[in-house]
C-alpha cells in the first residue's frame, strides 16, 4: 500500500476509535474527528516520537486539549493504551480523561486550558536550538482557541527567536462550542494575521491527504517558524453530523453509530 | 517606589550566571528587563528577553524546562503572580515543569505607582498550587543564598523579592522549609517574612526596651510552611503575630491562622493589609506606615495581645 493510501486508511481507523468513544458517552467529538487525517500523517509518518537514543526525538502538543480523544486513538494505534480502554475514558479507574492529561502514558504535555501550548511548544523548540538538535515541536491549535490572547503572545515571540523548527497547526473546523466561529468571533483573514507576524503560512485542505503529507514534509523556513492552516470540517466521517454545530460535543445513538461505522469501512 | 527588591532581583542574576557556568541546563527568560546584569554578557545565547508578555514569559520557561533546560525567570511579582498564575499552575506545577520565578516588586514595592502594581495578593494564590515552592528571603543576602537553594529544589519555585535591607550579621544557611528564629523571647512570637523581618527586628527591640522578649522568626518559605515551628511558638509564647507586605488574608498570617486552627490555639495578630485596595498615593515607606506595616504597627500588636 502506498504511503497515502496507508495514512488514509490509518485516520478511518482513528475515527473508528472516536466513534467508539462517542457511542458510549457524550464527548469531544467533532473537533477530534476534523484533525483525524492530520493525525494520521503526524503520529504514523512524519513525527519521530520515539524516546529512544536518537538524537531526534520530535514533540507533540496538542494545545485544543478537549479533542483528546483523538490523540488517544493514536497512542492506541502506536500501543501505549489497551483500544479497549477508549470507551471508558473518563470513568472512574481510567487513566484516560476528558482533556490530556499526566496520567495516560505517551501524553507530552497536559493541556485542556485554552491558550497554553503555542507558548511551552516555542520554550521547547528554542531549548532544541540552543543545543543544535534537529527535532521538531508541533503545536496543533484549535480555531476556536485563536481567539486566546496568549496564543498571539507566543505568535509574536516565536519569530523573534527565529525557530524553524516549530510548527503550528491550525486545525479550521470552523465550530466552537457557542456555534460557527465566523458568529462567536471571526478570525479571518486568518492568514494574514499569522503573515503579519512573520510566519510562515501555508494553508492545505486538512483532509487531502496527499496535501497534508505535501505540506508537513517541505523543508522548514530557514529561520522563521511555519504555521499550516488546515481547513477542516467539523465531525468529519460521521454521516449527519459532520459539519454541524453539534458535532462539537456530543453523543451518538446506537444507529449514527452504524452509519458512521459504515461510512468509515470500520467494524465496532 | 524603592528599588531595594529591583536591585536584588537584579544581583541575584548574577548568582544565576554563576550557576550558569557551572550547569549548561541553566538558561534566563526575562521580560523587557533588556540585558541582565550578570548573566547577559556571559551568557548572551542562553538569555531569552520575551518583551511584555507574561503568559508567554511562563509558558516559554515551561518549554524550556520541559525540554531539560533549568529557566530562571525575571518578572515583576504582580504580573507574573496574577497574569501568569494559570500558566505557573499549568504548565510548571501540573505539567512537573521546574521553573524558577525570581519575581521583584513583591509587596508594596511599587509604592506611588499604585495599586496595579501592588503585589499583594500572590502568596494567597500561589500557595493553592501543589507542589510550587514559595521562598521569601528576608534580605539581599539571603536572596542569593535563596536563588541558590532555589536551583536545587526539585520543582518550580516562586522567589518573592520585595524590597530588602540588609540585616547586620545575618548569614544562617537557606534551609527551604526551615523557620529561622532570629532572636529568642518568650512572651509572642512575631513571624514575619521578606522585608519585614527587618520591621520585627526593630519591634522586638523596642519591645525589649519595654520589657517585654518578642521571638522573631524569619519565615523565608511560604511553602511548604514549617508547621511544626508555627506551633511550637504558639505552644511556647500563647501569642503570634504576623508581619507581612501583603493580605492578611490569604498570606502568612491566613497560613498561620490555618495552623493554629488545626494543632491548638495561641492568640493571633496580623499585621499586612486590610481588605481593601491600596489607593493611597504615597512613596514606599510612607505607604507602609499608612499601612501599619512598621515596627510601631508591630510593637502595637504585641502590646494588643499582652494586654488582652
Amino acid at each position: 500500500m502506498d504511503r497515502i493510501a496507508a495514512l488514509t486508511a490509518r485516520a478511518a481507523r482513528l475515527r473508528a476509535h472516536v466513534v467508539g468513544i462517542a457511542a458510549a458517552q457524550l464527548c469531544h467529538l467533532g473537533g477530534s474527528l476534523s484533525c483525524a487525517d492530520l493525525m494520521a500523517a503526524l503520529f504514523f509518518d512524519v513525527l519521530q516520537l520515539d524516546d529512544t537514543a536518537r538524537r531526534r526525538r520530535d514533540r507533540f502538543l496538542l494545545s485544543k486539549g478537549h479533542a483528546v480523544h483523538i490523540l488517544h486513538a493514536c497512542l492506541a494505534e502506536r500501543g501505549l493504551i489497551d483500544p479497549a480502554e477508549l470507551p471508558r475514558s473518563g470513568q472512574l479507574g481510567s487513566r484516560l480523561g476528558g482533556h490530556p492529561t499526566m496520567r495516560a502514558p505517551g501524553i507530552e504535555l497536559a493541556t485542556g486550558s485554552l491558550g497554553h501550548a503555542l507558548s511551552v511548544g516555542l520554550g521547547i523548540a528554542m531549548a532544541e536550538q540552543l543545543d543544535g538538535s534537529p527535532s521538531r515541536t508541533v503545536v496543533l491549535l484549535g480555531d476556536g482557541e485563536l481567539q486566546e490572547g496568549t496564543v498571539w503572545e507566543a505568535a509574536l515571540c516565536a519569530p523573534r527567536f527565529r525557530v524553524p523548527n516549530l510548527l503550528a497547526i491550525v486545525d479550521y473546523n470552523r465550530f466552537q462550542s457557542a456555534g460557527a466561529v465566523d458568529e462567536v468571533l471571526p478570525l479571518e483573514p486568518l492568514a494574514d494575521k499569522w503573515r503579519a507576524f512573520r510566519w510562515r503560512v501555508r494553508e492545505i485542505d486538512g483532509h487531502d491527504m496527499a496535501a497534508v503529507c505535501a505540506a508537513l514534509d517541505a523543508a522548514p523556513a530557514a529561520d522563521a517558524p511555519t504555521v499550516l492552516i488546515a481547513h477542516t470540517v467539523k465531525g468529519k466521517g460521521v454521516p449527519g453530523v459532520e459539519g454541524t454545530a453539534r458535532a462539537h460535543y456530543t453523543r451518538l445513538s446506537d444507529e449514527e453509530a452504524a452509519r458512521a461505522y459504515a461510512a468509515l469501512g470500520a467494524t465496532p | 517606589m524603592s528599588l531595594g527588591g529591583y536591585r536584588t532581583a537584579l544581583a541575584g542574576m548574577q548568582v544565576v550566571g554563576e550557576l550558569a557556568a557551572a550547569d549548561p541546563r541553566v538558561v534566563l527568560v526575562s521580560q523587557d528587563f533588556g540585558p541582565v546584569r550578570g548573566f547577559t554578557d556571559r551568557f548572551p545565547d542562553r538569555h531569552f528577553d520575551v518583551g511584555i508578555s507574561e503568559e508567554n514569559l511562563i509558558g516559554v520557561a515551561a518549554g524550556l524546562a520541559h525540554a531539560g533546560k533549568l529557566p530562571f525567570v525575571l518578572g515583576m511579582a504582580p504580573f507574573v503572580s496574577m497574569r501568569g498564575f494559570e500558566q505557573i499552575r499549568d504548565d510548571c506545577a501540573y505539567n512537573r515543569n521546574p521553573v524558577k520565578l525570581v519575581a521583584p516588586f513583591a509587596g508594596l514595592e511599587a509604592g506611588a505607582w499604585g495599586a496595579t502594581h501592588h503585589a499583594i495578593e500572590d502568596i494567597a494564590l500561589l500557595r493553592t498550587v501543589p507542589g510550587l515552592t514559595i521562598l521569601s528571603p528576608a534580605d539581599p543576602d539571603e536572596s542569593q543564598r535563596a536563588i541558590r537553594a532555589a536551583a536545587a529544589i526539585d520543582g518550580p519555585v516562586y522567589l518573592r523579592i520585595g524590597a530588602l535591607r540588609p540585616i547586620a550579621g545575618y548569614a544562617a544557611p537557606f534551609i527551604p522549609g526551615e523557620i529561622v528564629t532570629l532572636r529568642d523571647g518568650d512572651d509572642a512570637a512575631i513571624l514575619a517574612t521578606g522585608g519585614c523581618v527587618a520591621t520585627a527586628l526593630a519591634a522586638h527591640d523596642a519591645l525589649r526596651a519595654g520589657g517585654a522578649s518578642a521571638r522573631v522568626l524569619n519565615v523565608h518559605t511560604l511553602k511548604p510552611l514549617d508547621r511544626a515551628a508555627v506551633a511550637r511558638a504558639a505552644r511556647e509564647t500563647g501569642r503570634l503575630v504576623t508581619v507581612e507586605e501583603h493580605f492578611i488574608d490569604g498570606g502568612l498570617g491566613g497560613a498561620v491562622a490555618e495552623i493554629l486552627a488545626e494543632t491548638g490555639a495561641a492568640r493571633l495578630r496580623r499585621v499586612g493589609v486590610r481588605d481593601r485596595f491600596c489607593t493611597e498615593v504615597a512613596p514606599y515607606p510612607e505607604l507602609l506606615r499608612l499601612h501599619g506595616i512598621d515596627a510601631e504597627g508591630v510593637v502595637a500588636a504585641v502590646r494588643e495581645l499582652l494586654d488582652d
